[in-house]
């Protein structure tokens, strides 16, 4: 228990470290201009000093990011439902949750902003889009993966169709549907942050992604890459937690934690 | 102790389960049965025997009702499959892997056919502890299926079987997958529980010492499409212990056994069984060593 610890936290700690050591030491070392390339000491510093303004960016890009998730979990394991229903219902649907899928959001952020008046709604239902697939198709196929002989043992149970979805299809579904999360989580961040981009909306409302875009125009590098590095953080801690989320929900019983991709 | 044993006493009660010409056609144009007729007495414990891909699970299946058979008629305790679940007419199958939720302890196993059904929890409770104290698990109930050997989540599967009191017990390779000392020994519990339980067994195995060791009857199926080549009573007293399988008679039943599968297997004819009456029992019953 206590070597498997040091495995996976102490190890990658060690790496990190060592990354961060040697890009300060080239940096120092060859002179590299702060608007090139600045240190890691220095992107310490703006984090610091631009605390206000950075975390008031990030709280803006947490908000959209976690309310896509929702939408996406909630909505992508309703239309997963539906679409267990029946082969008929999803084979009518499945396509255009493909479509959902393929169509880049960039080509489509655009037109959601101009049909969408408020910016928060209009990047939001960006990021669900972007980050619903994965829920519908791990779920569906959750919920379809049923052992057959439980299946059976059920029929032969004459057990009703509300007791095999509460007692078999949804437990059954259970690691599919996390893996589908964890996947998602990271697509909600990513949505976010691209809408955010196509958007470019300033003011009050001003996400990290804006702010990257900004500094990049002003050659704020060290801003920029602090910006970047809350969006990395965000993505990291989404995932653990999703990671974590799953654990509490199958540690039990499940042998490893099936990651399906979609 | 045998007499009053209604197992060979041909045609005694009306059949648990009475097969007549069913055929079985799945969907791809394979047919799995030809007309098998087939008729089981209460108390009885047959075991089918047959070689692989002959249709045994197709029949056991067919028999729970799982499929529908594509010809021919089966009747339950003299009724449709509507009466079955019934008090006196309780159905249960043990599949050839333990099929366990993965996600519920042994105890939830073990109740879900009374959860289902909407037995209290109390009295469920108290027949899931009896059901595992049978099949000797019940330290393990608070255990999760993985934790169990192979050997146990078979017991589990059994336990969850026994639970609901069943009249008639399809067992298709119940012990197909544990080794040969588990297997024996899990045979001999479950003849034991038969015994004292006197519920009608159906059991599928493609070991002929199993078939032996078990059964009061066992069916020959040949290869398919599959019919009933032979039924041959094993005219040995119960209850039997391990000991049996050391006596000449045993031998004797093996070697008949064998040579008959051998035949069923190679030999695509039917030996003029098919339209013998259903339930008939044919063919050299009880020839060897039939005095003990
Ligand atoms: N769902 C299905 N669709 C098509 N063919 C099937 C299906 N199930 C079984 N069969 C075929 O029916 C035949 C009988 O199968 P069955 O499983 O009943 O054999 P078995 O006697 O139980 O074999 P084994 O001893 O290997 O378990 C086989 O040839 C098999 O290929
Ligand atoms: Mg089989």
């Amino acid at each position: 228990m206590k070597r498997d610890w040091l495995g996976k936290v102490v190890a990658p700690a060690a790496v990190g470290v060592f990354v961060l050591a040697l890009w300060q030491w080239l940096v120092t070392a060859l002179e590299v201009p702060v608007y090139l390339v600045p240190s890691p000491l220095v992107v310490a510093q703006t984090l610091v000093d631009d605390r206000v303004l950075l975390l008031g960016s990030l709280w803006v890009t947490l908000k959209v990011t976690f309310a896509a998730f929702v939408i996406a979990v909630l909505g992508g394991t309703a239309m997963a439902f539906v679409f267990v229903q029946s082969r008929w219902v999803e084979r009518s649907l499945f396509p255009y949750a493909v479509l959902l899928q393929v169509t880049p959001i960039v080509a489509i952020a655009p037109l959601i902003i101009i049909w969408v008046d408020n910016a928060g709604v209009a990047l939001t239902l960006c990021a669900a889009i972007v980050a619903i697939f994965p829920v519908i198709s791990n779920t569906t196929l959750g919920l379809r993966s049923v052992s057959p002989g439980l299946v059976d043992l059920f029929r032969m149970n004459k057990a009703t169709r509300w007791q095999t979805l509460a007692r078999l299809r949804i437990p059954s579904a259970l690691p599919y549907f996390f893996g589908g999360l964890r996947i998602s989580s990271g697509l909600s961040l990513i949505g976010a942050v691209v809408a955010e981009f196509v958007a470019g909306t300033g003011g009050t409302g001003a996400g990290l992604a804006y702010q990257i875009l900004v500094s990049g125009f002003q050659l704020n590098v060290p801003r920029l890459f602090a910006a970047l590095f809350l969006i990395t953080l965000t993505g990291v801690v989404l995932f653990v937690l999703m990671v974590w989320l799953s654990r509490l929900a199958l540690g039990d019983w499940h042998e490893s934690e099936l990651m399906i991709e979609p | 102790m045998a007499a009053d044993k209604p197992a060979t006493d041909a045609l005694q009660g009306a059949a648990v389960v009475d097969v007549r010409g069913v055929e079985k056609r799945f969907a791809n144009g394979t047919q799995a049965l030809a007309p098998v007729d087939l008729a089981v007495r209460p108390g009885e414990f047959v075991t089918l025997l047959g070689p692989s891909g002959c249709g045994k699970s197709t029949l056991l299946r067919t028999i729970a009702g799982l499929t529908q058979p594509s010809a021919g008629t089966l009747r339950w305790w003299g009724g449709g499959m509507a009466g079955v679940g019934e008090p006196g007419r309780k159905l249960v199958f043990v599949f050839q892997d333990a099929t366990l939720m993965p996600w519920t302890r042994v105890r939830a196993n073990v109740r879900l056919p009374l959860d289902l059904a909407g037995v209290p929890r109390e009295e469920a409770d108290a027949r899931v502890d009896a059901s595992l104290a049978l099949v000797g698990l019940a330290k393990f109930d608070r255990h999760y299926p993985r934790e169990l050997s192979g050997g146990m989540q078979m017991r589990t599967s059994i336990a969850r079987a026994l639970v609901t009191e069943p009249d008639l017990l399809l067992l298709d390779e119940p012990f197909g997958a544990l080794d040969e000392i588990t297997r024996n020994k899990l045979d001999a519990d479950l003849l034991a529980l038969w015994w004292r339980k006197r519920f009608t067994v159906m059991f599928v195995t493609h070991s002929i010492y199993e078939a032996v060791f078990l059964s009061t009857r066992v069916v020959v199926m040949s290869a398919r499409p599959g019919r009933v080549f032979r039924e041959i009573v094993i005219d040995a007293p119960h209850p039997r212990s391990e000991g049996f399988r050391v006596t000449q008679q045993f031998a004797a039943y093996a070697k008949l056994l064998s040579e008959c599968l051998l035949e069923a297997s190679t030999e695509g004819a039917p030996q003029g069984n098919a339209g013998a009456p259903s339930g008939g029992v044919v063919g050299m019953a009880g020839k060897p060593g039939a005095s003990t």
